[in-house]
C-alpha cells in the first residue's frame, strides 16, 4: 500500500555557504575520478562518500547499496567568489539600487513610504529599478551614485567620469559580494526578498556544492571504457582552474594572469549551471557536442519537469497496430494472446481463490490457445520476493501458494484495460474496453469507436494499459468505460456511433419499402438477440414476408418514439413528411420505424438521434447495445446485396458528357470576356476594390458556378444505384462535391484563396503567354478525375494539393500549444460542493458553473432538458 | 394546454430556457392530464440528473473541448464572413488571437447597428457612414502643388461636401489642426478663403522642395471627416434594416455619432470593448467572439466551456492572456509554472523571494507524486474496516 503520508508543502529559498558545507559530507580536491584499478580516489569527484553507483560497493556515509543510496552532496571551495549566472539580473538590480559606499537603498523613508505603504498598510508592491532616479546621490550617507553598467554575461562595472571622460571601472565578484553583504536586511523586504532564506551575497558563491554520484553516473562502454557524465566533466574543469588558480594566488602571481584565472574560473561556473548563457560560448565535449549541463537538464520538452515528472514512463503497457472487427462489441478490445500472455494482474490469494490460482499457476507462462484458461508469470511470497515461473518450478510453487501470497495472473477475457491513441486530444482518447483474448499480432476494435480516438487502419498503433489495483479498475469501470463516454462532454451528442458502411448499410436497408423473406430476414438478424420475429407485415403467394423497416425496428426499444428529418432531406419548403420522394421523413412510434430512412443523422457518430433518444431514455448501456445491433444489422445488411465502387461507376451518357462540355466552354468564353472588358479598361469596379480584384473575383466565382452546374448535370445521370451517390446522400463519406470532381470537372486550383498567379514572369507556367489572364492559364481544370488531367492541369493540381499539406503540418504545431496553454491555465478548476467553480486554491472563478450549472456532457447539445424529446415519447408525435 | 397547467409549469424548478420550451412544445395541443403529469415528471427528473457532479475537473474538459477541435478548423486567415468586401481573420488563428488577448487584433472591424430611423433609410445610414468613415481630404477637392510660389493650393469641390454633408467651412478649420494633431506635422503656415472655398498651405521652410512635397502628401491624407482609425465602411441591407460593416475599430468615438444604435453595435477589438464598456462586457464579448469564431467552421461547442474560458481570463479586472504573460504565469504554484514554460528562471526567482509551494495544483500533485485534488482524488472518505 502506497504510504497515507502527504507533502505538506515545499519551500523554496538560498543556500547560504555555511548550508552548503553543513550538508556536505567530502571537501573535493581532486580533479581526477579513478585510479589505474577502476577504484575512486577519495577527496575526488566519484568519491566513496557522495555515494555509489557500481553494485557490490557500499557508500561510505550512509554504508548502504547502490540501489538504496540517495547520494549525499560534496563541496568545493572556491579561490575566489564568482557570480551565479540566473542572478545577474537580480545583482544588477540591487546594485542600481543601492548605495555603492554605505549599501543602503537609495530612498528615503517617506519615498519608500510612498511605494511600499505603511506599516499597517501595505500596498503590496515592491520597490523596483524604475523608483529610483539615476546617478542621484545617497540620502543616508551623500555619496554621488555612479551608472552600474551590465555586460553579458556575467561583467559588472562603474563609469566614472574622470576629466570629462568617461572611464568604465570592472567590479569583481568579489566587490560585488562586499557590497551586497552591506545591505540591511530592512531594504531587503521592500525590495521582495526575504534575507532569512535568501542574503543577497549567497548569490555570488564562494563554495560549490558538488552533487552526488548517483545524479551524475558515469557509464562503462563495450570496450570496458568509463565515460563520465557530462556534470562531472564540468566539475573536473572547475576543480582544475580553482587548483591553479589557488597556487598562482600562493605564489603571488601577477594581478593579470589572477584576472585572466578568475574569469576562466567564473566561465566554467557559469557553463557549469547554464550551458546556453547569451554571449558566452557554450562549453562543448570532446567531439563537439554541447554540454547538457544543469539548466539544460531541467528545461524543455524532454528536461526533468515536462519529460521525467510531470510525464512518466510506465510499466504494464502494450502497444501494437490496430486494426478492425465490426464483430466485437463496442466496449470490448481485441488483445493478441502474446500481449495477453505477457501482460499480468496481481491477485491476492485467499482462502476462496486458492484452488482457481493454484490452477493458474500451474498453467505457468505460456498459454498457447484461446480456449485455455489464463496462466501466471510471477508470484509474490509474504516476504516480497518475486519468484519468477518457468517450466520447471510450476508443481513446487503451486504447492506453497497459501493466503498472504500474490499471485500475477495473465490478462484474460472480460478484464478491463486502459486503451489510448495519441495525440489524446480529449478525455474520449483514454476508455475502458473489456478485453477479448484474440490469435493474430494486432489489437482489434470495433470501428465504432473509431471517432473518439480519432483512428483509422492505415497503420495507426494503440497503446493498452492494465489497472494493476481494485481501486484503479473500478474507475476504469465506473468513469472511464467506452459506454460512460458515448457523450461528448464537447456539445452534449453522441460521439461514438456507425461509421462509412454502418451508415451506407443501414441506408439501404430502410431507404423505401423492401419486403424480406423469411430467409432473409433471418440473413439480416443473424448477429441479432431476437427471441422472435416479429409478426411478418404482408403475406405474398402464401409465403410470410418482413420489410426493411420491421427489420430494422426489431433492434428498437418497445417504447421509443421519435420524429426527426434524416440527412437526405433537401429541406424543401414544404414538408411532404410521409410522402417524401426521398424517404427522408423518419418516424418512430412505440420501437417501430413507420416510414423514413436511417442514415447519419439517425446512428452516426457526431448526430446519431436515435442513440441521443435511447442514452436519454435508457442509459448510456443500453445505447451501447443498440449501437452494436445496428453496426451488426447494417454489416449484414450491406452484405445481403454487396456494396462495391468502381472506376466505371463514373461514367455518364453522352449526352452528359456533351452538356457538361457545353457548360465549361461558355464559361471559358464569359471570363475571356470579362477579362476583354476589363483590358479595355471598362470593368466597373466593385466599392473598395481595385478593378483588377474585380476580375478575379468574377472570373472565380463564374468558373465556381460552372462547375457546380457540371455536378448538377452528373448527378442527374446517376442515381442511388451509384455506391459514391449512397455514400454522400446517406452521410457516410464524401459529398457530391467529390462525385462532380471525379465525373464532372475538377474545378478551379486555388492557392490562399486566389487562383494561382505564382510562377514565372507574368505566367505561372512556360505553356502560356506572358500576361494571359484566361482561365487554363491560372488553374482551372476542366477536365474530371475520371477523364485525365493535362500536363498544366496535373501541375496546378499539385499546387493546390501542397497548399493542403503545409496547412495540415502548421495547424497541428499551433493548435496542439494552443491546447497545451489553455490545459496549463485551467487544470485546476474544479466544481465544489457547494456548486461554485474554484481553482484548487479555493478562488471563485464562477458561482455556479456555466450559470445554470448543468454539466454540458448530459445536457442535450447545450439544452439542459430535452423537452423536445419527452414530449415526443409521450404524446408519440411530431412536436 | 389548460390555463392551470401553464400555472404549474411556471411554478416548477427548471430554468426559464426550458419553461418556454415546455410551453412552445405543448402550444394548441390536447393533452390529458396524466400526458401532462407524466411530461412534467419526465423533464424534472432529467433537470435533476444533469447537474453536474461536485469535484468535476471542469476545467481540463473546457480546455480539450475548445483544443481538440482546433485540429479540424481551417489555417485561411482571410475570409469574407457575410460581407464580400471586408476581410476578416478567421479559424484557429482567430482563435489564437482570442485566448492570446492582443492588444488589437489583425483584423479590427466593427458591425454598426442603426437606430430605426436611420437603419430603415438608405440614404440616411449612408450619411452615418460618412460620418464614421475617414475621409482624406484629397476627396473633397482638387490639390495642386504649385511649385513656382511653394505652396499647396486646394480647391473645396461644393458638390461633393454638399453630398457627403459637411460644410466647407468646416474642412477648413478640421484640416490644418489635423495635420497638426494627429500628423503631427507643424511645420507650415496656412490661409483660408472661405467665400471660395479654398486654402493655401506653405511650408516654414520655403528654401527646399523636399518640404514642400512631405507638406503636399499630409495635406492630402489628412483625415477631415470622420473616425481616423476606420478605414473602409460598407453599408448593408440585412434582415430589413442597414448595417455599417467597417474596417478598423473605434468604438468610442462610433458612439458619439448621431445614429448609431449603442446597444447592438459591436466590435471584434476585445481589449478596446474592456478599455470603453468595461470587463464585464469584455467577457461578453470573449464568449461571443470564441463561439462565432468555432460556430463559422461548423464546430459545435458547449458555450458553457467557452464561459469558463472566458471568465478565467477576466477573473482579475482586465483582460489576461492564456499563456506564459497571463494566467499560466500568474500562477502561485513555483512547480506548476516550472512545468509550463521557462522553467530555470522560475526556479531562480522562486527561491529568491522565498516562495512556498502549497501543492495544491494539478501538476505540483503530479510531480511530487501523490493523487491530485480533483475527481475522485478530492474525495476524503476512509472506511473503516468492520471487524
Amino acid at each position: 500500500m502506497p504510504s497515507p503520508k502527504r507533502i505538506g508543502k515545499i519551500e523554496f529559498g538560498l543556500l547560504s555557504p555555511k548550508e552548503i558545507r553543513t550538508m556536505s559530507v567530502r571537501k573535493i580536491i581532486w580533479a581526477d575520478t579513478y585510479d589505474d584499478d577502476g577504484f575512486p580516489y577519495p577527496q575526488g569527484l566519484m568519491d566513496l562518500n557522495l555515494g555509489v553507483i557500481d553494485p557490490g560497493l557500499r557508500c561510505k556515509t550512509c554504508d548502504q547499496k547502490a540501489s538504496e543510496c540517495p547520494g549525499h552532496f560534496g563541496h568545493i571551495e572556491l579561490a575566489k567568489p564568482v557570480i551565479h549566472v540566473g542572478y545577474t539580473r537580480l545583482i544588477r538590480k540591487l546594485l542600481r539600487v543601492t548605495c555603492r559606499s554605505c549599501s543602503r537603498l537609495l530612498l528615503s523613508p517617506e519615498e519608500i513610504e510612498k511605494v511600499v505603504g505603511t506599516e499597517d498598510d501595505l500596498t503590496g508592491d515592491v520597490l523596483s529599478e524604475k523608483d529610483i532616479k539615476k546617478e542621484r546621490i545617497c540620502p543616508h550617507c551623500g555619496e554621488q551614485q555612479l551608472k552600474i553598467n551590465f555586460e553579458k554575461p556575467t561583467t559588472f562595472s562603474e563609469i566614472l567620469i574622470e576629466e570629462g571622460r568617461k572611464v568604465e571601472h570592472k567590479l569583481t565578484p568579489a566587490d560585488i559580494r562586499a557590497r551586497l553583504e552591506r545591505i540591511p536586511d530592512e531594504d531587503l523586504k521592500h525590495l521582495g526578498i526575504n534575507p532569512e532564506v535568501a542574503r543577497p551575497e549567497w548569490t555570488v558563491l564562494t563554495v560549490l556544492p558538488v552533487p552526488p554520484v548517483t545524479m551524475r553516473p558515469s557509464i562503462i562502454l563495450e570496450n570496458g571504457q568509463r565515460s563520465e557524465d557530462d556534470l562531472t566533466h564540468k566539475l573536473v574543469d572547475i576543480i582544475r582552474i580553482n587548483q591553479r588558480f589557488k597556487e598562482n594566488q600562493d605564489a603571488g602571481a601577477p594581478q593579470l594572469i589572477i584576472e585572466d584565472l578568475w574569469e576562466l574560473l567564473q566561465y566554467h561556473v557559469t557553463t557549469y549551471l547554464d550551458n546556453e548563457v547569451a554571449g558566452c560560448p557554450p562549453a562543448r565535449h570532446r567531439s563537439g557536442r554541447p554540454l547538457k549541463t544543469l539548466s539544460q537538464r531541467l528545461k524543455g520538452k524532454d528536461g526533468r519537469f515536462r519529460g521525467s515528472l510531470s510525464g512518466k514512463r510506465v510499466n504494464f503497457s502494450a502497444r501494437t497496430v490496430i486494426s478492425p472487427d465490426p464483430n466485437l462489441s463496442v466496449i470490448e478490445v481485441g488483445i493478441p494472446i502474446a500481449i495477453a500472455n505477457e501482460m499480468s494482474i496481481p491477485v491476492q490469494v485467499t482462502p476462496y481463490n486458492i484452488e482457481d490460482l493454484r490452477q493458474m499457476v500451474l498453467t505457468g507462462p505460456v498459454r498457447t490457445s484461446l480456449t485455455q484458461p489464463c496462466g501466471a508469470n510471477y508470484v509474490i511470497r509474504p516476504d516480497r520476493r518475486r519468484l519468477r515461473l518457468a517450466e520447471g518450478n510450476l508443481e513446487t510453487v503451486a504447492e506453497q501458494l497459501e493466503p498472504g501470497w500474490t499471485v500475477e495472473r495473465q490478462i484474460r477475457d472480460w478484464d478491463i484495460v486502459l486503451f489510448n491513441r495519441q495525440p489524446s486530444l480529449h478525455r474520449m482518447s483514454i476508455m475502458a474496453h473489456r478485453v477479448k483474448v484474440m490469435d493474430g499480432r494486432t489489437f482489434r476494435l470495433n470501428p465504432a469507436v473509431c471517432p473518439p480516438y480519432n483512428a483509422d487502419f492505415d497503420g495507426d498503433e494503440m497503446n493498452l494499459h492494465i489497472p494493476q489495483t481494485e481501486e484503479a479498475r473500478a474507475e476504469a469501470a465506473i468513469l472511464v468505460a467506452v459506454e460512460e463516454n458515448i457523450l461528448s462532454p464537447r456539445f452534449g451528442g453522441p460521439i461514438i456511433g456507425g461509421i462509412h458502411d454502418h451508415i451506407s448499410g443501414i441506408f439501404l436497408l430502410t431507404n423505401q419499402l423492401r419486403w424480406f423473406t423469411k430467409s432473409e430476414a433471418l440473413y439480416l438478424l443473424k448477429n441479432i438477440e431476437l427471441d422472435h420475429l416479429p409478426e411478418p407485415g404482408a403475406v405474398e403467394d402464401g409465403e410470410p414476408r418482413w420489410s426493411n423497416k420491421q427489420v430494422f425496428s426489431t433492434i428498437l426499444p418497445k417504447d421509443l418514439n421519435m420524429v426527426f428529418k434524416a440527412s437526405s432531406c433537401q429541406n424543401c419548403e414544404t414538408c411532404k413528411k410521409d410522402a417524401c420522394d426521398r424517404d427522408a421523413y423518419v418516424r418512430v412510434i412505440d420501437g417501430n420505424l413507420e416510414c423514413g430512412t436511417i442514415d447519419k443523422k439517425a446512428i452516426g457518430a457526431f448526430d446519431g438521434q436515435i442513440v441521443h433518444r435511447v442514452i436519454r431514455q435508457y442509459g448510456m448501456k443500453r445505447a451501447a447495445r443498440i449501437i452494436d445491433d445496428i453496426t451488426n444489422l447494417a454489416i449484414r445488411a450491406i452484405m445481403l446485396d454487396g456494396f462495391s465502387f468502381g472506376i466505371d461507376d463514373e461514367d455518364l451518357s453522352r449526352t452528359e458528357y456533351g452538356q457538361i462540355d457545353e457548360v465549361l466552354s461558355n464559361a471559358v468564353t464569359d471570363v475571356q470576356r470579362r477579362i476583354n472588358i476589363y483590358e479595355d479598361g471598362q470593368l466597373e469596379p466593385m466599392p473598395g476594390r481595385t478593378p483588377e480584384e474585380t476580375l478575379e473575383m468574377q472570373i472565380m466565382q463564374v468558373l465556381g458556378k460552372a462547375r457546380d452546374r457540371t455536378g448538377e448535370i452528373a448527378g442527374r445521370h446517376l442515381g442511388l444505384g451509384n455506391s459514391a451517390v449512397v455514400m454522400a446522400v446517406s452521410g457516410a463519406r464524401g459529398s457530391m462535391l467529390n462525385l462532380t470532381q471525379m465525373a464532372g470537372c475538377v474545378g478551379q486550383q486555388s492557392v490562399r484563396g486566389e487562383r494561382i498567379m505564382r510562377g514565372y514572369d507574368e505566367r505561372t507556367l512556360p505553356h502560356f503567354r506572358k500576361k494571359d489572364r484566361g482561365s487554363d492559364a491560372h488553374g482551372f481544370i476542366r477536365h474530371s478525375y475520371k477523364g485525365g488531367l493535362n500536363p498544366t492541369e496535373f501541375f496546378f493540381h499539385a499546387i493546390g494539393g501542397r497548399e493542403g499539406l503545409v496547412d495540415t503540418a502548421v495547424r497541428t504545431s499551433q493548435s496542439g500549444y494552443l491546447q497545451r496553454r489553455m490545459i496549463n491555465a485551467l487544470q485546476d478548476l474544479k466544481v465544489a460542493y457547494d456548486g461554485t467553480v474554484r481553482t484548487t486554491g479555493g478562488r471563485i472563478i464562477q458561482f455556479r458553473y456555466g450559470e445554470d450549472g448543468t454539466d454540458p456532457m448530459k445536457s442535450s447539445f447545450g439544452d439542459p432538458v430535452d423537452v423536445k424529446g419527452i414530449v415526443e415519447s409521450i404524446l408519440k408525435e411530431e412536436v | 394546454m389548460l390555463p392551470e397547467q401553464d400555472q404549474r409549469i411556471s411554478e416548477t424548478d427548471v430554468p426559464v430556457k426550458t419553461r418556454e420550451q415546455l410551453r412552445k412544445y405543448l402550444a394548441g395541443k390536447e393533452i390529458t392530464a396524466e400526458q401532462f403529469d407524466q411530461i412534467l415528471n419526465r423533464v424534472i427528473n432529467e433537470y435533476q440528473n444533469t447537474r453536474i457532479e461536485a469535484c468535476e475537473a471542469v476545467g481540463v474538459i473546457a480546455a480539450q473541448s475548445i483544443g481538440e477541435p482546433g485540429t479540424q478548423m481551417t489555417m485561411r486567415t482571410f475570409h469574407y464572413a457575410g460581407v464580400a468586401e471586408i476581410n476578416v481573420t478567421l479559424g484557429l488563428p482567430r482563435l489564437i488571437e482570442i485566448m492570446d488577448a492582443r492588444k488589437e487584433p489583425s483584423t479590427p472591424t466593427m458591425t454598426i447597428f442603426l437606430e430605426p430611423e436611420y437603419g430603415n433609410d438608405r440614404d440616411k445610414a449612408r450619411e452615418v457612414s460618412w460620418q464614421i468613415e475617414a475621409a482624406p481630404l484629397h476627396e473633397f477637392g482638387d490639390i495642386t502643388t504649385d511649385m513656382e510660389n511653394m505652396q499647396v493650393v486646394i480647391h473645396l469641390n461644393v458638390a461633393v461636401c454638399d453630398k457627403r454633408k459637411i460644410q466647407p467651412s468646416a474642412i477648413l478649420e478640421i484640416a490644418p489642426r489635423k495635420i497638426r494633431e494627429r500628423r503631427h506635422y507643424r511645420d507650415f503656415e496656412f490661409e483660408v478663403d472661405e467665400k471660395a472655398a479654398y486654402i493655401v498651405f506653405m511650408p516654414k521652410d520655403r528654401e527646399s522642395y523636399q518640404n514642400l512635397f512631405q507638406l503636399a502628401e499630409h495635406v492630402r491624407n489628412v483625415i477631415v471627416q470622420g473616425i481616423d482609425d476606420i478605414e473602409r465602411v460598407v453599408v448593408r441591407k440585412e434582415s430589413g434594416e442597414y448595417i455599417l460593416y467597417t474596417e478598423g475599430s473605434n468604438i468610442k468615438d462610433t458612439f458619439e455619432v448621431e445614429g448609431v444604435d449603442t446597444t447592438r453595435t459591436r466590435t471584434n477589438n476585445i481589449s478596446e470593448i474592456s478599455q470603453v464598456l468595461g470587463i464585464e462586457a469584455a467577457r461578453n464579448a470573449i464568449i461571443h467572439e470564441a463561439l462565432s469564431t468555432l460556430g463559422e467552421q461548423g464546430i459545435l461547442v458547449d458555450v458553457r466551456h467557452i464561459m469558463l474560458v472566458a471568465d478565467m481570463m477576466c477573473m482579475e479586472g482586465e483582460v489576461k492572456q492564456i499563456g506564459r504573460h497571463g494566467i499560466a504565469g500568474e500562477k502561485e504554484s513555483v512547480l506548476s509554472r516550472a512545468a509550463f514554460e521557462v522553467t530555470v528562471n522560475h526556479l531562480l526567482d522562486a527561491a529568491v523571494a522565498n516562495e512556498v509551494d502549497e501543492l495544491s495544483g494539478v501538476t505540483e500533485n503530479v510531480i511530487v507524486g501523490q493523487p491530485i485534488q480533483l475527481g475522485t482524488g478530492d474525495v476524503k472518505l476512509i472506511a473503516k474496516p468492520m471487524n
